[in-house]
């Protein structure tokens, strides 16, 4: 198990590594001289030069991945070029209210791809199967902003039971809290309770044909008991590990699900600096965004080796 | 009472049969036994009519603003109801129907022409090439997709060409995960072998020999990349990087139609079950194709 793990955690090193080159080079790919869209009106060219120099603009590509891969590595992600305050203490800020989002997100979506995928195995190629298969397909299909729009339109316009928009943090109502992010969590765990029903079937089809189910149902125990407690339980050990890289998507969806419902999080903070030409937080969000990433991957392998009894020993 | 008795030479006709049966007529076979994978491909095909004949169809200019027309309900003279500048929602779905499927196909044929090439590298030629490609492909994988579509199309710059890019690029190393997959998966058969033995040169082996083997999973990973590109495009243009103003998008008809949802419900509904419709259908039939091309994989 040591070696295995090893040989993951030595992984990690050249992929983040990899993956600040491409963040970087995003840059490289912005039409025009930054210099001139970080000085706005100014156009002096002692200005101009000055930002240059600032920003090590002058200095040969290298020298600038090195001088800002040094600053990362000491948690500096940079300067806000419109907000004015550093890149880390914004993400600092606007990560906690995505992670809530995306936690609630994910309870949901086991609440409901997973009862779903156990459904749809046990009542295989009937009616049940059938309707969790296409409630599934349906649900990957629908883009998560109409679904939002449409929620909004139902549960706010017309039923007025939820608020439309807006967040309130937990710690200071958490019911005010719940009630505005339980619609934009459903809209986001939408998709993901998709994929857990059809990792769930597969996982469940695979558990109810193996020995131990059979003995099981040999020793007379009742339907119920076989599938929850022996058939699920081994079921699950390969639905956690997708289920924890689904998380990383989570952040992903989470993107256009404030915008929607205007909450303040990750995902609307990357929007705006997109039309704010603010780009270091664009860099800065995607660094971030894809270390969370390449660590949840991590996580989810140490899990299956953990759990996974054939591995523990291996 | 009748019965089918199976006689030796009735059976080693059927035989006979199946064997002069080629793979991809049996592989149509298979497809066209799936209601739900030929009900996809009829809607698929419905909408790139549509998306084709757009200029004839379209009942009206989709660009057209109208203020005598603003925000009308859906009636017989506007089936779709109008826009917030008095524009006609069918002809603009319709017209919109040309923005997704060509971001769809031009984004999946950026990604496909350099993903599998790149994936056939990668497992024709092993060792340190597949490594150096494997860890650029974790890499980019390792940013979640939209993000990085974002990303890219706010660095490149809004518009419908570049958003078209950025889905391109940001699905290329799905595609070659798959092509390596099943290059690897290709290269140990005993043809591939002969061909080796037979002194041909790596390129014509992975080319000739190799290639034509890894065309069904790359097709089956298309078809549902193309839905994965037509969500992408419409989140995009959602956000106002995809499609511009007045052009129509889906996207975007739905971004404007945010802002009038009490007052307009229809500019949001018509739009959105327009990709919800397309992009359910491609789906079927990717899941249809995988079944039909690798029986096994069900």
């Amino acid at each position: 198990m040591r070696g295995h793990l090893g040989v993951r955690f030595a992984q990690v090193i050249p992929t983040l590594l990899l993956v600040s080159i491409m963040v970087f080079c995003l840059q490289q790919l912005m039409p025009g001289d930054p210099a001139l869209v970080l000085a706005g009106e100014e156009r002096d060219p002692e200005v101009l030069e000055q930002i240059r120099r600032e920003l090590k603009l002058d200095q040969p590509l290298v020298f600038q991945y090195f001088y800002w891969i040094g600053n990362v590595l000491q948690g500096d992600l940079g300067f806000s070029w419109r907000i004015r305050q550093p890149v880390t203490e914004l993400v600092a800020t606007k990560l906690p209210v995505t992670l809530q989002l995306a936690s609630m997100a994910f309870i949901i979506a086991v609440f409901i791809g997973v009862p779903m995928g156990v459904l749809s195995a046990v009542k295989k190629n009937t009616f049940w199967d059938y309707l969790a298969n296409g409630i599934g397909l349906a649900g990957l299909s629908t883009p998560n902003f109409w679904l939002g729009i449409m929620l909004i339109l139902l549960v706010s316009v017309h039923l007025g039971w939820l608020p439309p928009s807006g967040y309130v943090p937990l710690t200071e109502d958490w019911r005010q809290s719940l009630a505005t992010t339980i619609m934009p969590a459903f809209v986001l765990g939408n998709a993901i309770s998709a994929v857990l029903m059809r990792h769930t079937r597969s996982a469940m089809l695979t558990a109810l044909q193996q020995d131990y189910v059979r003995t099981a149902r040999a020793k007379g125990l009742s339907e119920h008991l076989v599938v929850i407690k022996h058939a699920l339980r081994n079921a699950l050990v390969p639905v956690v590990t997708l289920g924890a890289l689904e998380l990383g998507t989570l952040l992903s969806g989470a993107v256009l699900t404030e915008q929607v419902f205007s909450i303040p999080g990750f995902g609307k903070m990357i929007v705006d600096a997109v039309f704010n030409r603010d780009y270091p937080v664009v860099q800065g969000v995607v660094l971030v965004t894809a270390t969370v990433y390449v660590m949840l991957n991590l996580v989810a392998d140490v899990l299956y080796v953990m759990i996974n009894p054939r591995l523990r020993g291996a | 009472m009748s019965a089918t008795v199976v006689t030796p030479s009735n059976s080693a006709g059927a035989v006979m049969a199946s064997a002069s049966q080629s793979p991809a007529r049996m592989a149509v076979r298979r497809f066209a036994a799936r209601p739900a994978a030929v009900a996809g491909l009829v809607v698929v095909v419905f909408f790139v009519l549509v998306a084709v004949f757009a200029p004839w169809i379209a009942p009206a200019d989709p660009v057209k603003t109208s203020w005598t027309l603003i925000r009308k309900a859906p009636s017989w003279a506007n089936w779709m109801g109008t826009d917030e500048n008095g524009r006609d929602v069918l002809s603009r779905i319709i017209w919109g129907a040309r923005a997704s499927l060509t971001a769809g196909v031009i984004s999946v044929t950026i990604a496909t022409g350099v993903g599998v090439p790149i994936g056939l590298l990668a497992g024709f030629a092993g060792g340190k090439i597949d490594m150096i490609i494997g860890r650029l492909v974790d890499a980019m994988l390792a940013s979640p997709f939209l993000i990085l579509a974002i990303a890219l199309a706010a660095f490149l710059g809004p518009s419908l060409q570049n958003a078209m890019i950025a889905i391109g690029i940001t699905a290329t190393p799905i595609f070659v995960r798959v092509a390596r997959g099943a290059t690897i998966d290709a290269a140990t058969n005993d043809y591939v072998e002969a061909a080796r033995a037979l002194g041909n040169p790596p390129w014509r082996v992975a080319v000739r020999h190799v290639l034509p083997n890894i065309i069904p999973p790359v097709m089956v990973q298309a078809t549902l990349a193309i839905a994965g590109a037509i969500i992408a495009e419409a989140s995009l243009s959602f956000l106002g990087l995809g499609q511009q103003p007045p052009a129509p998008s889906w996207g975007s008809m739905l971004n404007s139609a945010q802002r009038f949802l009490t007052q307009a419900p229809w500019l949001a509904i018509f739009p959105g079950a327009a990709i919800f419709l397309v992009v359910l259908s491609f789906n079927l039939v990717g899941d249809g194709l995988r079944d039909a091309l690798d029986p096994r994989a069900k």
